[in-house]
């Protein structure tokens, strides 16, 4: 067993677990965060992706330990973690509701933060973009399409957001 | 999987002195007698809260959305202040199967009367209570209203009056034109909890005092355990119990998952391998093609297909083991005190967990509570109650509250599989090269059969729903052979209809290209003649098989020349009383296909949510595809080979294409919508392939 601490979702975390845990399971069991999924275990379908330091990883194949004192995002801190007020939602959820992109659901929290990395690095992604970006995320329910039409919506959104506010300043 | 044929009463019940309660007593199907009792589709309060109750499973289909529209939309209810409520286990809702298509076909009609009923006694009510004629009485949005003295009461407001009245028993439902809520796009209930991450499925519940296990099981199919040394499991920090569960399994408990699975690594368990030690792919094929000489069963017959003389042309397909794999692995959450049990359990058969539960650990059915939660997809697998018996045997085991978690490998190796299947099909064919005559033998295990229930005359009971005819020829026969296999098998989307439409529709493209017809015109000719072909309790009408057809190839373009490299294919099937039919286009790419575009045109009669319906067929073709592309259980020394997603890979975004789905406007009954586009897709995929090759595929999946 060893003492880490984590920033989890802003806050500061003190866990005391096995060093090789995977991540996944801190957040799940540990820490109550069950909006992180377990669907392979083995980083193949990326039900389980969070951020650490902004970047996703696939918290299942991270050992906790790899991450002490690192800042985590799971989908309940993403909203916060872009600056957003309690209850807001982030511009992809608000666009995954708009698309009527679940169904089942279950894979989509992890879908969400992949989509959420690559609006932070490539705004106004491509097709070929964000099909890179989003094909290790598996999908049973076979919502891929809606899920690419869910980020154009929130890319131009936040575009148009953008555009308003440089606006503004002028 | 059909639905139950069901009597129906409706009853008054009145809860004391809490509202208005619409009843229906519906028989279980597991029933012994006719033990009925009131079940509550629907509750108003004073407060004007209008809870409907939804007796199916929500698996990603849309269950939680689209049957509250439907009671809503007789009812007259304010959608925007509807609350939904999962039911659990129950004897009050008649079966609570969630599988076979049949969510919304089966409570179509209980959920309208349940909200007819209700709308027709708030009316009543006001009337009284303003002393007016029931006639001049109207219900809108959740309140009555007289409009001669413009008086309106909130349905909360006749709460009192409305449930000291008699239920009607023959209650006047609406016309389709005058829907306001059924066919509309309403955004689904359950998205904004999914996407925030604050859905609870099964893997997420938890309760104070929880324990987690995971099982090791005998790999080999039918084996058991022989013994097992749980010192090293021991030495893992939080693991506090090993034991054996079953003849076939030894469980290890810990305060958390990954403890239970780090105990589960390091455990040493001795297998008696059993009888199938020897079992592999190759003579499970052997067994369905040794099957191919046995006696079959009708399932259709029209004329005499023997008697027919001309050319013959014959063709042999396969299909391999496959495996659902939804996103969410299995798991249940039981807790075991004693003279009861409580169960949190992702599942399509709530009942049935509650009866094999209740039997393994030594209750009564009644002292087995099941609440059903969220599920991260079902696909059939969660047909199965094998997650919740486990979770019942450890917490007794144990006496405390535990789940039971699965991993992905668990899920692949111990599942219940879609059955292999051969099938030999036959035509006699005139000198335009119409078939006069044509025989489609199906071989394949029976799944119901190996649970014990195979059905009478030697039909498996899926099949009724699921291979029907779909072509009205003179001359035609459709047989079954019942074998058998150690292999568990399991109803996996779209059940036996994927075989059978491979093997036919990929057939019937055969016959036009011996033709030299082109292969839509083929099938439009074939569907030409207004039939009725009457098949168990479903009648295809070969009209709706040509008007999908007709739809697919108007919005396919069919008649306008592809672009250079590209080419098409194109299959219909119905089942689950549905009618569907799938146009795919493909480039082929280093000898293998990319699809870029499916058409997919459903008659599924009336649609209740558009949207949802949009997500079922594109989910099924990408589900279809999946499974003709790639998916393929294989067994080495009785053991499932697969493990995992890499090597049994679900489709992923790179080779998704673009879906487009028509619905044929209809006011007719609904039929079945989660799996009818499914087993067009892989003949369509295939006969596309033929198109650009010229090289016919009879074994899946393609990609082997």
């Amino acid at each position: 067993m060893a003492d880490i601490t984590l920033r989890v979702n802003g806050s500061e975390r003190k866990v005391s677990v096995s060093s090789e845990t995977p991540l996944l399971w801190v957040l799940r069991d540990t820490l109550e965060l069950t909006g992180t999924k377990f669907g392979c275990g083995a980083g193949l379908c990326g039900a389980c992706t969070v951020h650490v330091e902004g970047n996703p990883i696939r918290s299942c194949s991270t050992p906790v330990e790899q991450v002490a004192g690192k800042s985590v995002t799971t989908i309940e801190g993403l909203a916060a973690s872009n600056g957003l007020a309690a209850g807001q939602l982030h511009i992809l959820q608000a666009m995954w509701i708009a698309e009527e992109v679940p169904q089942c659901g279950y894979c989509q929290t992890g879908q969400i933060m992949s989509a959420a990395a690559l609006l932070a690095k490539t705004p106004q992604p491509t097709d070929d973009q964000i099909t890179a970006a989003m094909n290790g995320n598996l999908c049973r329910c076979g919502t891929y399409e809606r899920i690419r039409r869910a980020i154009h919506s929130a890319a131009d959104a936040a575009s148009h957001a953008r555009k308003e506010t440089a606006g503004g300043a002028r | 999987m059909s639905p139950l044929s069901r009597r129906e009463f409706v009853a008054a019940g009145v809860a004391a002195g809490a509202g208005l309660v619409i009843g229906f007593y519906l028989p279980h199907k597991n029933s012994s007698a006719e033990v009925f009792s009131p079940n509550a589709y629907l509750r108003i309060t004073p407060d004007n809260k209008v809870t409907i109750v939804v007796a199916r499973s929500e698996m990603g289909q849309g269950v939680r959305t689209a049957l509250p529209m439907i009671l809503a939309e007789e009812l007259e209810a304010d959608w925007k202040q509807i609350e939904i409520e999962q039911a659990g286990a129950s004897t009050l809702f008649g079966d609570q199967t969630t599988g076979g298509s049949a969510s919304i076909r089966t409570t179509w009609d209980p959920m309208r009367k349940a909200g007819a009923a209700a709308r027709e006694m708030l009316i009543s009510a006001a009337a009284l209570t303003w002393n007016v004629a029931r006639s001049s009485c109207t219900a809108e949005s959740s309140h009555i209203k007289h409009a001669a003295t413009n008086r309106s009461l909130g349905y909360g407001e006749l709460v009192g009056k409305a449930a000291t009245l008699p239920i009607p028993t023959d209650v006047p439902l609406k016309q389709s034109k005058d829907y306001k809520i059924v066919g509309q796009r309403l955004p689904r209930v359950d998205s904004p909890a999914k996407v925030k991450g604050e859905a609870i499925f099964g893997i997420d519940f938890r309760m104070p005092g929880m324990k987690f296990a995971v099982l090791s099981r005998c790999p080999t199919i039918g084996g058991k355990v022989s013994g097992f040394d749980d010192k090293d499991s021991k030495k893992i920090s939080g693991v506090s119990y090993v034991g054996k569960i079953g003849d076939a399994a030894v469980a290890v408990v810990a305060d958390s998952v990954w403890g239970a699975m780090e105990g589960r690594r390091v455990l040493n368990v001795a297998w008696d391998d059993g009888p199938n030690k020897d079992l592999n792919t190759a003579a499970v094929m052997a067994s369905l093609k040794q099957g191919a000489s046995k006696k079959s069963a009708s399932l259709y017959s029209a004329g005499d297909a023997a008697k027919a003389s001309g050319r013959r042309i014959s063709a042999e397909y396969t299909l391999p083991f496959m495996a659902h794999a939804p996103m969410e692995p299995g798991n249940c959450t039981a807790h075991y005190q004693g003279t009861k049990c409580e169960l949190w359990a992702p599942t399509q058969v709530p009942q049935d967990c509650r009866d094999s539960v209740a039997q393994a650990i030594g209750l009564d059915p009644d002292q087995v509570k099941v609440n059903v939660t969220l599920m991260g997809g079902g696909f059939g697998r969660r047909l199965e109650h094998d997650y919740a018996v486990e979770a019942g045997l450890v917490s007794k085991a144990i006496n405390a509250p535990v789940k039971v978690i699965w991993t992905r490998e668990d899920d692949m190796r111990f599942s219940t599989y879609r059955p292999a299947s051969l099938h030999q099909l036959g035509a006699v064919v005139d000198s335009s090269g119409f078939p006069v005559a044509l025989t489609h033998r199906i071989i394949a295990p029976s799944i119901s059969g190996q649970k014990g229930q195979p059905g009478p005359n030697g039909v498996d009971p899926d099949l009724p729903d699921e291979a029907g005819p779909v072509y009205g020829i003179a001359n035609y026969s459709l047989e079954y052979v019942m074998t058998e296999t150690p292999v568990p098998l399991g109803w996996m989307r779209s059940v036996y209809a994927l075989q059978a439409a491979f093997a036919l529709e990929s057939f019937v493209d055969e016959l036009a290209v011996a033709a030299g017809k082109d292969p839509l015109q083929y099938r439009l000719k074939l569907l030409a003649k207004d039939q009725d072909l009457a098949y168990f309790t479903t009648t295809w009408k070969t009209a709706r098989m040509r008007g999908v057809l007709q739809l697919a190839a108007e919005k396919a373009g069919w008649d306008k020349p592809l672009p250079a490299g590209r080419y098409r294919g194109v299959a219909c099937f119905g089942c689950f009383a549905s009618y569907m039919a799938e146009v795919v286009e493909i480039t082929m790419e280093n000898d293998q296909p990319h699809v870029h575009r499916v058409l997919a045109v459903v008659d599924c009669g009336q649609v209740v949510n558009p949207s949802i319906l949009e997500q079922q067929i594109q989910g099924g073709i990408v589900y279809g595809l999946a499974n003709a592309l790639r998916a393929k259980i294989t067994i080495e020394k009785g053991r499932v080979v697969q493990g995992n997603f890499d090597d049994y890979a679900p489709l992923r975004m790179n080779e998704t294409p673009a879906v487009e789905v028509y619905a044929v406007p209809s006011a007719e009954v609904p039929t079945g919508i989660g799996e009818p586009s499914v087993p067009p897709l892989a003949p369509a995929l295939c006969n596309a392939i033929y198109a650009a090759t010229k090289k016919r595929i009879r074994a899946l999946p393609i990609l082997s």
